[in-house]
């Protein structure tokens, strides 16, 4: 590669992170949302053409001020990056596309050259942790996408925002500070903060105490922020009170991100045999199992749309957990599929609340009664992504439960067991998004719309894009399949 | 012997643990922010400790200095330094607005009126 191409890795964080302050300076109404798609859509062709460029297996690298690694700071980009790069940016683009008028009527006015300069800064926090190889690096990006996804929640209309960012805000940096003790503790082993370096020299060391402190207080930490059951407290509400396009950007890539980075510890960095004993995954198992089973039950009960779907969220990243701690290549395909399936069909749930929110007030599933028929192009979109939820074949979420599936039966007569969870787990899903279409179908409207707001345009369009991705997805997974794969592949690499 | 060689190691414990308590313990919120703060108050001790070389000079490289604290450790710290202030920042302007809206910054109160 050449020119500019070379510093696309850079190129993909820097320009959201130098695009934020100058957002903030852009006062007059709808420029600031303007600029903030427009980066967010140039950063989704940066994350296009790095995807397309690591296909074929080989990792982009860049040494920042071309200091060579370890010494320097080191960017690499691998399938695995790329997938996640796309699915951030889409996120990004999209949910700001569709979302101007309805964070119009979310956020306080004249503030959202701040909110969209926010924006940014979570977008390039975010990259930031998939393209940095340098485990102080993530930190940092974590913290900067996490501060700005606070502030991004904190925008929510409703006052119970604010305790819910506060809750998160606390969790989040308990997470994160754990995260920075295992770090800590690892360079005091092995002196150095680059991945590649660290997993080097940890392997003749994997026995030792600060070792496999380092690897409990770094799970903890970013399962904490991955809000992976029993550490899933915090998500609910922020999920529910912040304003439905926020929802919609966080609920698709946010809490992967963490996965992400828990996902190239476990397997890339600490390797196989932490101690000598079982893979450091496997402990995992059981919290997969109860994410998904106790996500996908409450979310059966709650009467909020959107805490229902951040409950099934829950169970969805005990999907990934799942599919990662079987520690094989299909079951690390499966999981790095299934963040970019989940990521299409819960976006694209959310996108369709927001575009029903301009006529209901409130999120409760009651509320929605009726809206099959007034709202006929919008509900059509839902029933797509909770179908795609659900895991119908034909829809992107198959796939990735047709993969996870066969990882467990390859495990023998435990895989039944794990093959029973999916199950039931995917049943209590048609239930609780049966409960939305059913509501929106069937119920009498308690009480008549005195809104007579028209949609806005855009946004269905775009939440029919998603909607349309489901399907295409479902039948052609081709792209994400392909990077799942050689992700799972780099992955399991580190084992070797 | 052990203990005292190891003295700033559990400091860091003792700290992280007492940081720990208060922010999961207290009910009022600025009380769980300084919670906050001595938790990573407590990391930053952690990193510093692992730097200094016993006997070693500050990392200035001069004439007659040849043992040195490790620089990087420091250089690390000053920048969660920087994001723990952001977090602490972010974390007192929440409450300000907490306290705006519910007129109380007590979990509890809180809680009691949400749930009407």
């Amino acid at each position: 590669m050449t020119g500019l191409d070379a510093h696309l890795p850079a190129l993909q964080v820097i320009i959201p992170l130098l695009m934020a302050p100058v957002v903030v300076l852009l006062r007059p109404k709808g420029l600031a949302w303007a600029a903030a798609s427009a980066t967010s859509v140039m950063a989704f062709t940066i994350a296009v053409h790095l995807a397309l460029a690591v296909l074929g297996g080989e990792p982009l690298t860049y040494q920042m001020g071309s200091w060579p690694a370890p010494y320097g700071i080191e960017l690499r980009v691998d399938a695995f990056s790329a997938l996640l790069l796309l699915v951030i940016t889409g996120a990004s683009s999209l949910a700001l596309l569709a979302g101007r008028k309805s964070l119009a009527a979310d956020i306080v006015e004249d503030r959202d050259h701040y909110f969209f300069s926010t924006w940014l800064l979570a977008v390039a926090g975010l990259a930031g942790i998939a393209v940095s190889a340098d485990a102080f690096n993530i930190f940092v990006f974590m913290e900067i996408s996490s501060l700005a996804s606070y502030i991004l929640i904190a925008g929510g209309p409703d006052r119970r925002a604010l305790t819910a960012v506060f809750k998160y805000l606390i969790m989040g940096t308990i997470g994160a500070t754990f995260y920075l003790i295992g770090i800590g503790l690892i360079y005091m082993m092995t002196g150095t903060l680059n991945l590649q370096d660290i997993a080097l020299r940890l392997a003749p060391m994997t026995a030792e105490t600060p070792i496999l402190a380092a690897a409990g207080f770094i799970t903890v930490g970013l399962a904490l922020k991955a809000a992976i059951f029993p550490l899933h407290v915090w998500l609910p509400n922020a999920y529910t009170y912040a304003p439905h396009i926020v929802t919609a950007f966080l609920a698709a890539c946010a809490t992967k991100l963490s996965v992400y980075v828990l996902m190239r510890f476990d397997f890339f960095v600490f390797g196989q045999d932490l101690a000598g004993e079982v893979q450091l995954s496997l402990y995992l198992l059981p919290l997969a199992i109860l994410s998904i089973l106790i996500g996908s039950g409450v979310a059966m009960f709650e009467r909020d749309m959107k805490r229902l779907l951040a409950f099934s969220s829950v169970a969805q990243i005990g999907y990934i957990v799942l599919g990662a701690s079987l520690a094989t290549v299909t079951g690390l395909t499966a999981a790095t599929l299934h963040m970019f399936n989940h990521a299409l069909a819960k976006g694209g749930l959310f996108l369709s609340i927001a575009a029903f929110a301009v006529i209901i007030a409130g999120s409760g599933v009651d509320r929605i009664a009726g809206m099959a028929r007034r709202m006929p192009v919008t509900f059509a979109a839902l029933t797509i992504c909770g179908l795609s939820l659900i895991g119908v074949p034909g829809t992107a979420g198959f796939i990735s439960k047709w993969y996870l599936i066969q990882a467990a039966l390859e495990l023998g007569a435990l895989g039944m067991a794990l093959v029973a969870v999916i199950l039931i787990s995917s049943l209590m899903a048609v239930v609780y998004v049966w409960r939305i279409v059913e509501s929106a179908c069937f119920a009498v409207p308690s009480e008549k719309f005195e809104t007579n707001a028209p949609i806005s345009r855009v946004l269905l369009v775009v939440t029919w894009v998603v909607a349309l991705a489901n399907v295409y997805f479902g039948l052609m997974p081709a792209l994400p399949l392909e990077l799942s794969q050689s992700a799972a592949e780099v992955l399991l690499g580190g084992i070797g | 012997m052990d203990i005292l060689a190891h003295f700033h190691y559990w400091v860091f414990a003792i700290l992280l643990m007492i940081g720990f308590y208060a922010v999961t313990a207290k009910l009022n919120l600025i009380k769980k922010l300084i919670g906050l703060s001595l938790l990573q108050a407590a990391v930053f001790l952690l990193y510093i400790s692992m730097g200094k070389v016993s006997g070693g000079t500050a990392p200035i490289v001069g004439a007659g200095t040849e043992v040195f604290s490790s620089p990087l450790p420091q250089v690390l710290i000053l920048t969660a330094i920087v994001v723990s202030i952001s977090t602490t920042a972010l974390g007192l302007g929440l409450i300000v607005r907490i306290r705006e809206e519910y007129g109380s910054i007590e979990e509890n109160a809180i809680h009691e009126q949400d749930e009407q």
